[in-house]
């Protein structure tokens, strides 16, 4: 980031949540950047900023889709690389629609399931009529992946079919697999079916003017924005994006993000030095943990779980991740999954039993941890375990997570400290308004105290893909003791439990390489692991050693690796992660601290810095290049491409793979090498990002009549209503607009930071922010108390009446929006509690990753503490018949109108 | 330092002159006590690299161990991501490791209990692999009601692993898909 020339940060308070990190940006700033925040509030990032865009909170696809629109009618994107490095010049299917024919949704539409078939969205074929690809089963070489179509249960109660999407995470670390990458292209642009013009007529309509009436953004501000990022794009320059959760917790947050990676893509700022896009994760291994996935949908790596009827046999399951003749690096997948199995069950896993592929489980739909919630309502899950989470304070719905777990037989909690997720059954909100008693609730609690951070030795990925190695400095005190050791511990007397089972659903577990080294204190050897995961070569010459990249994997069962993306990190037998090389030692890239995912590549697709034919776009933003001498590529990064791929070969269409990489496709991952601008497949809710409003929204979308977006994943139930939005009946009950956020002095759901002294002190208390309009519409004074009362529940918060909070005006009326840190929560044993803001919001997913919308939600505000005790269920209950809201309300995936 | 104050060279006046702090506002002024005063870290037994536990940015920390106790930790200037600094949380962070409140004992709640009571750790992990070996048992789908293999239990989940290690992501992972446990999630999903 330091090298930007301009930064734009939307759907992030990047100063405040990623304080150190910032340094970069103003360091950038320092160097002559320019920094744009665009942000709901003002906040300390807007104060560093050179401008802070106002916007209001879910309508960022309007703002994106109109920088499209001005870069792509003006010709500001910069053509040569478009033309050679994306998918511009690529023919669609004349199947396709567009929202704009189809009044908000696109072709393939079915408002029965509230999904999509893709097929009409897909690349139209060279050598034969275009039309939509086949859809063969059979042998490989004809296979076709799928879509991140799941059927079965997911929750949703609406609708016979009952059939959910898991989405594009299925498809792994970079798309979905196409048939071959044989498409046709029309390197000019103009054919009417090509993704540039597809693009352009997409986002025709989102114009200045659309932006202000939509997002309350001034057509001089959006102007200023263009201005900025146009100028600061190209050969000589890069911007650069950054995001975070006000980007991801939306009903289309994926399709946030890919409006601003088109964008990147069209300004020529993607694999280059100062440009790409940012996401500030807020975990500190929240990468690890979806790279090597304690997530429902993969296996470490990005391989997808296998799904019943789609992944039935070993060769099923490999045909979908990807087929032989499509381009890049996922073609080798059978190398990786047979690595993984061989990893995990070791002798029992050979070539004549696929490795052992059928001891997986299936999935049957989405079982993220919303739908898990239902189905602990339903009493379908006797047992849970929370590992440093906090469910009861930091997930949406508090009071659904809550009582959610009065339902299981048994719960295990492992944190430091007796978080509110440990103690609901004594302290909760719930208890106080009677909905629940104590002396009811049949769930066992077991509470195991954990090792911390410096207790223990391993490694955190941070959010650049950088794994980093933690020496243990003391052991944990009495009984604490870390996940790996209480797990290592917890399987061997699982295993114990099961010895000389004779039943087949226990040969997984019987059959699982699970022996690790421990320390005279019996503590696991985390680095034992680490080597797990890299991975050996198990037969041959190198018999027992370690690997050094994923691309000695083979399919055969002559290696191993637990997630083949971090193969590397113990090569030559060094565990890289624990470099430390002290940074004023090395040059700015500085490979030799920690060890970045893949083979230690810091900045992903970096070919792309280079102009076509391997030089530099310009000096000034050299970063990886080809060496006519040397014949090979080199520069000031490890090279994330074929280290000797000439910039002008040219592969044989009919060959598949690596070797099927073109010399100018950077995009060595995905199926075409090209970046996508146009997605024909991977995301199940359009290959194109649309603007529809939120689940819960004060006005009518004015580009379409569809409201929301179509393919959203509702759950209509009593306790989990919504405002009307738009111009509905009772709209006017809930008619405020609120969004959440964290606080620099506290953590998530507080497990990290409620229970420290000095950082309570620092934050004591829950407050919301309002502009000094609405404080004086709804006369709320400074510091004192204020009841905010949504669908679903009311919480009470100290008022600071703020100029940061400004009101926007959409489409002539003015709308108010109130700003809510989410890190309290309702206990007896923290330092500092609070109502918990995440108790105001409903339960609705974006489709792709099942990810709630809790950044955007409607609610009355009113001076005064809430009521105490049953009062507070009538205060909500008396609301919701006010706005007339119902089961129904707000769950219609189709608008009706005049489509 | 200390032993100039027994002589005439640790006269006030003097000391100004020779610190240059001429006007007698710093360290010309300060108590004996105050220079005597040693930071822990350079009392320290010895220091450890370690990684902030907060955000994901990753800013380099060094711990400072005092008879096998953390006495304080600061931010690592080697660091190329952080150069040194930490937010108020990492700078807290010492507070994570001896807080007062923390819970370092197994605590245990049986049903309708209106309080926990503290349990052996082995009884405790032993009580809870009988619980996942039977809940395993009762909830276990073999097949869906087309025949085809689903080998797993919707009857046991987790949720966590964003603030936990990869070598224990991977454990947790390999474990409970082992076990066909696959209601496996973290913060990643929220």
């Amino acid at each position: 980031m330091a090298n930007a020339d301009c930064i734009i940060i939307q759907g992030s308070n990047m100063a405040e949540c990623h304080p150190v990190g910032f340094q970069w940006v103003t360091e950038a700033k320092a160097r002559g950047a320019r920094v744009i925040h665009v942000d709901p509030r003002f906040t300390r990032t807007s104060a560093i900023a050179d401008t802070h865009v106002p916007i209001r909170a879910g309508t960022d696809v309007v703002l994106l889709g109109a920088l499209i629109n001005h870069v792509l009618s003006n010709e500001l994107y910069f053509h040569d690389y478009v033309v050679a490095y994306t998918n511009a010049a690529t023919l669609v299917s004349d199947n396709f629609r567009d929202t704009e024919d189809l009044d908000g949704v696109f072709s393939g539409f079915d408002p029965e399931t509230g999904t999509y078939d893709p097929s009409s969205w897909s690349y139209a074929e060279r050598a034969a009529p275009p039309g939509p690809s086949p859809r063969a089963g059979g042998p490989a070489g004809e296979a076709v992946s799928g879509d991140g179509e799941i059927e079965g249960a997911g929750g949703d109660e609406q609708g016979s079919a009952r059939r959910a999407r898991a989405g594009g995470q299925e498809h792994g670390a970079a798309g979905p697999s196409l048939e071959h990458a044989n498409v046709v292209r029309d390197e000019s642009l103009q054919h009417p079916r090509s993704v540039f013009q597809i693009l352009k007529r997409h986002y025709a309509r989102y114009t200045p003017e659309m932006v202000r009436d939509v997002c309350g953004i001034p057509v001089e501000q959006f102007h200023e924005v263009a201005r900025a990022l146009t100028e600061n794009s190209g050969r000589e320059r890069t911007t650069c994006f950054a995001y975070a959760l006000g980007w991801t917790q939306h009903s289309l947050g994926a399709q946030f993000i890919r409006t601003a990676a088109i964008l990147q893509l069209l300004m020529g700022n993607m694999g280059r030095p100062g440009g790409g896009i940012m996401a500030l994760r807020g975990h500190a291994s929240i990468q690890g943990s979806t790279d090597i996935p304690t997530l429902f949908n993969i296996l470490p790596g990005y391989l997808p779980m296998p799904i019943v009827g789609e992944h039935d046999t070993w060769q099923d399951y490999l045909d979908h991740i990807s087929s032989p003749l499509q381009k890049g690096f996922w073609t080798e997948a059978p190398s990786y999954t047979a690595s993984l199995l061989k990893a995990w069950w070791g002798e029992a896993a050979t070539a004549d039993n696929n490795f052992c592929y059928d001891y997986l489980p299936r999935l049957t739909g989405a079982h993220g941890t919303y739908q898990t919630v239902l189905a602990m309502l339903d009493d379908e899950v006797e047992g849970y375990f929370v590992l440093g989470q906090n469910p009861a304070v930091g997930s949406a719905h508090g009071s659904m997570q809550r009582k959610a777990m009065t339902h299981l037989k048994w719960l295990v909690v492992r944190d430091f400290q007796l978080i509110e997720s440990a103690t609901f059954w004594k302290d909760s909100p719930e208890i106080a308004t009677g909905e629940l008693r104590t002396e009811d609730i049949d769930t066992e609690v077991f509470f195991f105290p954990a090792a911390n951070h410096v207790e223990k030795a391993g490694t955190f990925t941070q959010t650049q893909r950088m794994l980093q190695w933690r020496h243990q400095a003391v052991r944990p005190p009495n009984d604490a003791q870390s996940e790996l050791d209480f797990f290592y511990d917890l399987g061997v007397r699982i295993r114990q439990r099961l010895a000389g089972s004779t039943d087949e659903r226990d040969r997984p577990l019987l059959d699982l390489t699970w022996d690790y080294p421990t320390d005279e204190h019996g503590e696991v050897d985390g680095a034992a692991v680490l080597k797990e995961i890299n991975g050996y070569h198990l037969t041959g010459e190198h018999a027992g050693e370690l690997l050094d990249s994923f691309s000695q994997m083979r399919p055969d069962g002559s290696t191993s690796g637990g997630c083949w993306i971090y193969t590397g990190v113990f090569a030559g037998g060094v565990n890289r992660s624990a470099n430390r090389v002290p940074g004023a030692d090395q040059d700015e890239v500085a490979h030799e601290w920690g060890w970045a995912w893949p083979l230690n590549r810091r900045i992903l697709y970096n070919r792309a810095s280079a102009d076509p034919e391997g030089r530099p776009w310009s000096e000034r933003k050299a970063y990886v290049w080809w060496d006519e001498e040397t014949r090979r590529w080199t520069g000031k990064d490890i090279p994330d491409f074929p280290i000797d791929r000439d910039p002008s070969f040219r592969p044989d269409p009919d060959v598949g793979g690596p070797a099927a990489i073109a010399g100018d496709d950077p995009f060595i991952m995905q199926a075409d090498g090209k970046g996508w601008l146009f997605a024909p497949k991977g995301m199940v809710d359009g290959p194109l990002p649309t603007h529809y409003e939120a689940q819960e929204s004060p006005v009518a979308n004015p580009l379409y009549t569809q409201q929301s977006n179509p393919s959203r994943l509702v759950y209509p139930r009593k306790d989990n209503l919504w405002s009307p939005s738009g111009d509905e009946p009772g709209a006017d009950v809930y008619p405020y607009v609120f969004t959440t956020y964290r606080l620099t002095e506290h953590h998530t759901a507080g497990g990290m930071s409620r229970w420290l002294p000095y950082l309570s002190e620092l934050q004591p208390e829950m407050f919301c922010e309002v502009s000094p309009e609405l404080a004086a519409e709804r006369g709320l004074t400074n510091g004192d108390w204020a009841t905010i009362i949504s669908a679903r529940s009311a919480i009470e918060a100290r008022v600071l009446v703020t100029e940061r909070m400004q009101p926007l005006t959409i489409q002539g009326h003015t709308v108010h929006q109130i700003g809510l840190p989410y890190h309290w929560g309702v206990g007896a044993d923290a330092v500092v509690e609070g109502d918990g803001a995440n108790d105001l919001l409903g339960i609705v997913l974006d489709p792709n990753v099942q990810i709630q919308e809790s950044k955007v939600g409607s609610c009355d505000i009113q001076p005064g503490r809430r009521p105490r005790g049953e009062a507070l269920l009538r205060l909500v209950a008396d609301y919701q018949s006010r706005s007339g809201t119902t089961s129904e309300t707000g769950n219609a995936r189709l608008t009706e109108g005049d489509r | 330092m200390a032993a100039k104050d027994s002589t005439f060279l640790g006269w006030p006046v003097l000391r100004q002159l020779a610190t240059g702090d001429f006007l007698g506002r710093g360290a010309a002024a300060t108590s004996r006590r105050t220079r005597e005063q040693q930071p822990r870290t350079v009392t320290a037994d010895r220091v450890v690299q370690s990684v902030c536990p907060y955000c994901a940015v990753g800013c380099g920390q060094k711990v400072f161990v005092s008879d096998e106790k953390v006495v304080q930790i600061e931010g690592d200037q080697d660091s190329p991501i952080s150069r040194g600094r930490l937010c108020p949380k990492g700078a807290a962070s010492e507070q994570l490791v001896n807080s007062p409140t923390r819970q370092t004992h197994v605590l245990y709640r049986a049903p309708g209990a209106t309080e926990f009571t503290r349990m052996d750790r082995d009884e405790a992990l032993d009580m809870v692999a009988d619980r996942f070996v039977e809940s395993r048992a009762r909830t276990w789908q073999d097949h869906d009601e087309h025949g085809r293999p689903l080998r797993r239990t919707m009857g046991i989940a987790s949720l966590g692993g964003a603030t936990l290690d990869n070598e224990e992501n991977y454990l947790i992972k390999k474990l409970f898909t082992a076990a066909g446990a696959i209601q496996i999630e973290n913060q990643a999903r929220i």
